[in-house]
């Protein structure tokens, strides 16, 4: 193993690991507001395939994120319809607007599929541009990458130190509490929900307009139902997800370093160490009360009576 | 003619017509309800009379079938808590509205009207000190709720209200778990609100607080007004006769025949030791007895480790040291599920929290904890007509009606507390352990519950009674313990000492001069 594999696998972990936490992060928004989106895959997928789409037909990669991004928006309030406004179950769905995603994504990307377009540019960092230049390609990011923790700390901020983000919370605990405060439990459901959904948006369009550069039917992989299994194993906690995020893309990063580096084990053994390294932190961080689940995650409200 | 005017002109608020109907029940029947400004005005009437609904419906947390709400004489329509906010009307719910995830500061700022976008911290703490101060209702901004006792709760809600730039105050029962001083501190508090103008709306069971302090009584009885009073025209007889219609007989402590079932002490304490988590009490070097038939009275201000005492008991909190025995068996440290087949019934300080299920009907709460007695086929099958007809057998004895098949988050108040005392009084429990015996109910069952609790005893069994109405456990026990800061303060046989010694002693202040006799 060379110190540039070494540098290698990093540099894969930050980028694979970036559209990870901002799902993440969205997903945090939708359970602190007492909602589970099963259907994060979905909502991806539609992301990622109509940026690439917008990016391939304008040529501009900024419109192409945009597009994700309300994109993802979009998808969730058809959840927020079924789950706010019908009270519908949660999990079902959500498993339903997956597989609505899973369809409408091939539509929508098949045009495109291996098309080339304008990806995000990517920045020379300063102080950067002096290593020699296969070092520093390693680390030139998008803008995405470089919000990505910006971004986590600012959901901590708007959870924790506003208004709006108290409100969220108390609705996640509990909506009557939050609706005898004088808030609308509906209404700021579909707000996380939006809010969230961009996220989510933007992590999908990082996938496909920067990272692949590239649009195949399913390419999310199954990172949306990762996001879930982030958001239980940082606790809800929009920081502690900037953890995980790095821990599994990093393990992931790791194990595609092992098996290119020829060493002799099952390459499906490898494929299950990030499950197992996500198992492990679980065990050991699981069970301490102060950072349990949202008090009424995945309960319908019934409204006034 | 001026006269009729100057009445009309001081109606703050009025409702008119009210109907609200539940599924089975009429809650609310054609409500006609004036509240002027600078009055303090009673709301009576017996567990279940639609008391907190009708509040509910002013504070547009339930919505009317019918009727209408006039501000000064102009109709309004509230829609959701956010119009009557818009409007000045705040409420202390009977059941609270906190987040136990929370802290203290984070449930007051979520009722703040002016709370700011992107609010500090230290701000809101200054604010909530401030007012605590004011009023003498002291809360640690920091701590988190699901650690405080019932009374520092309610103390919150009460600063929430008072936070809350509300002229008109709607009070759910909140003096049922406060301690005397508290409950004096909270009426100087409301005094002055009357004198400045402000409209309150006062529940509560307690009469004599009533009588000493309000200005008007409405009474409600099935729904509907039973009649509307000036507090010099009224009596306690005469608000006793319009609330039920049934003659109350009072308890009576029958001197002969207990029949003891163990000479050993049932439970015995021993030097027993807890580690308070956060902000919760830790008790220290705790001995006690209670012995069969007999009823051991813990008084106490809320905070102070009943609820900790109560929960070592049970099994729900490992004590660190001591020794805790039943019936001469040590059962230190034992699970939950082994007390209980002790014949150890439970009634803790929050029923809703505490003991039962929300989302189950009350018939499945009724066989929660003993579902034991009543499996079939090595459990795979309870027999629901026993649970019925045994719980059923109960309530008839106790006069507690209340369904069986709604879920408990809608029953009222006190059908809430008469449930849970009806399921541990029916399989004839050998130690009780009873916080707040009485919190939300009315007179009528208030006796009834008293004279359960007596009877058990003449059966035997023995009785921990916590509570901070002092006139209740002067009246039941025949030993008082004073809890303060998780120690005994002091032991008392009733007739040999005062409610005064033993409120001193509850708030630490005489904690040396008891030490030192
Ligand atoms: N959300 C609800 N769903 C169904 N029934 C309800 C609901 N809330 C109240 N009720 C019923 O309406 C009736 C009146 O209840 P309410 O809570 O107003 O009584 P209350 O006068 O406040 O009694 P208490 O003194 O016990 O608090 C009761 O029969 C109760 O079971
Ligand atoms: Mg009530």
């Amino acid at each position: 193993m060379t110190l540039l594999s070494i540098l290698g696998m990093i540099s894969s972990a930050i980028f694979s690991g970036t559209s990870l936490l901002y799902t993440t992060l969205g997903e945090t928004i939708h359970q602190r507001s007492g909602i589970v989106n099963l259907g994060l895959e979905g909502v991806m997928l539609i992301s990622a395939s109509s940026g690439f789409a917008v990016t391939a037909i304008t040529g501009n990669p900024y419109l192409g994120v945009f597009i994700a991004m309300m994109a993802g928006g979009i998808m969730n309030m058809i959840l927020g319809f079924l789950v706010v406004t019908r009270r519908a179950n949660q999990l079902a769905s959500g498993l339903a607007l997956m597989f609505f995603g899973f369809g409408l994504s091939a539509i929508i990307g098949k045009p495109y599929v291996g098309t080339r377009i304008n990806a995000l540019p990517r920045l020379n960092l300063p102080g950067l541009s002096s290593l020699p230049r296969l070092y520093s390609s390693l680390f030139k990011f998008d803008f995405l990458i470089i919000l990505v923790i910006p971004a986590a700390f600012f959901v901590w901020w708007l959870l924790f130190r506003t208004r709006w983000g108290l409100g969220l919370r108390a609705v996640g605990e509990s909506a009557d509490t939050a609706f005898a405060s004088g808030r609308s439990p509906f209404l700021i459901r579909y707000q996380a929900l939006f809010l969230g959904g961009m996220l989510t948006g933007l992590g999908a369009a990082h996938l496909s307009i920067a990272y692949t550069i590239n649009w195949t039917e399913y390419m999310t992989g199954g990172r949306g139902f990762i996001a879930v299994a982030l958001v239980i194993f940082s606790k809800w906690h929009p920081l502690r997800a900037i953890l995980g995020a790095l821990l599994f893309s990093g393990a992931v990063a790791f194990q595609l370093l092992l098996q290119s580096s020829g060493v002799q084990i099952s390459p499906f053994l490898l494929d299950t160490i990030p499950y197992i390294l996500t198992l492990l932190v679980l065990i050991v961080w699981g069970g301490a009360r102060r950072h349990a689940a949202p008090a009424s995650l995945g309960r319908i409200y019934q409204g006034v009576e | 003619m001026a006269k009729t005017k100057d009445v009309k002109s001081s109606v703050y608020v009025s409702m008119r017509g009210i109907t609200k109907a539940f599924p089975n029940v009429l809650a609310n029947d054609r409500i006609d309800l004036d509240i002027h400004a600078s009055e303090i005005h009673a709301l009576l009437g017996e567990n279940g009379a639609g008391k907190s609904t009708l509040m509910k419906i002013l504070y547009g947390f339930y919505r009317a079938d019918a009727g209408e709400i006039l501000l000064r004489d102009k109709s309004i329509s509230i829609n959701s808590p956010q119009d009557a906010r818009e409007h000045h009307i705040g409420m202390v719910f009977q059941n609270f509205t906190q987040i136990p995830a929370f802290n203290v500061l984070e449930n007051i700022a979520l009722f703040l009207p002016d709370l700011q976008p992107v609010y500090k911290q230290s701000d809101v703490e200054e604010r909530i000190n401030e007012v605590s101060i004011r009023y003498g209702l002291h809360v640690d901004p920091y701590a988190i709720v699901s650690q405080l006792s019932i009374g520092e709760q309610q103390k919150i809600e009460i600063l929430k209200l008072l936070l809350s730039d509300a002229k008109i105050l709607i009070l759910d029962e909140p003096t049922r778990v406060l301690a005397p001083h508290e409950v004096d501190a909270l009426y100087e508090v409301l005094d002055i609100l009357r004198e400045d103008g402000y409209a309150i709306i006062l529940i509560t069971h307690k009469l004599n607080e009533v009588l000493a302090c309000s200005d008007r009584i409405t009474v409600l009885r099935g729904g509907e007004v039973a009649g509307t009073l000036l507090r010099s025209e009224t009596s306690e007889e005469k608000l006793v006769e319009m609330m039920f219609s049934k003659k109350l007989v009072d308890v009576q402590k029958t001197e002969q025949g207990v029949q003891k079932i163990s000479d050993t002490p049932i439970l015995q304490l021993a030097g027993i030791e807890t580690q308070g988590e956060g902000n919760s009490t830790s008790l220290k070097n705790l001995n006690l007895e209670i012995h069969s038939g007999e009823i051991l009275g813990v008084a106490g201000v809320s905070g102070n480790g009943q609820k900790e005492l109560g929960d070592v008991i049970l099994g729900m909190e490992k004590s660190l040291a001591g020794e805790k025995l039943f019936f001469g068996k040590d059962m230190t440290n034992r699970p939950i599920g082994d007390i209980r087949r002790n014949g150890v019934g439970f009634i803790p300080e929050n029923p809703l929290l505490m003991a039962s299920i929300p989302y189950m009907t009350v018939l499945e709460n009724m066989a929660l904890t003993n579902t034991w007695r009543y499996s079939q086929q090595g459990g795979l099958q309870v027999d629901w007509e026993a649970v019925r007809a045994d719980y059923q057998a109960t309530q008839e004895d106790l006069g507690f009606p209340f369904s069986l098949y709604t879920l408990p988050r809608s029953l009222s108040g006190g059908n809430l507390q008469r449930m849970v005392i009806v399921r541990e009084m029916t399989h004839d429990p050998q130690l009780l352990i009873a916080s707040y015996l009485t919190r939300g109910l009315d007179v009528q069952s208030t006796l009834a519950a008293r004279q359960a609790l007596l009877k058990a005893c003449e059966n035997g069994a023995g009785v921990l009674l916590i509570s901070e109405d002092l006139e209740e456990l002067f009246a039941l026990s025949d030993r008082l313990i004073i809890l303060f800061n998780g120690e005994i303060a002091g032991e008392f046989i009733p007739s040999e000492t005062t409610i005064y010694e033993v409120g001193h002693l509850m708030t630490g202040s005489e904690v040396k001069y008891v030490a030192e006799r």
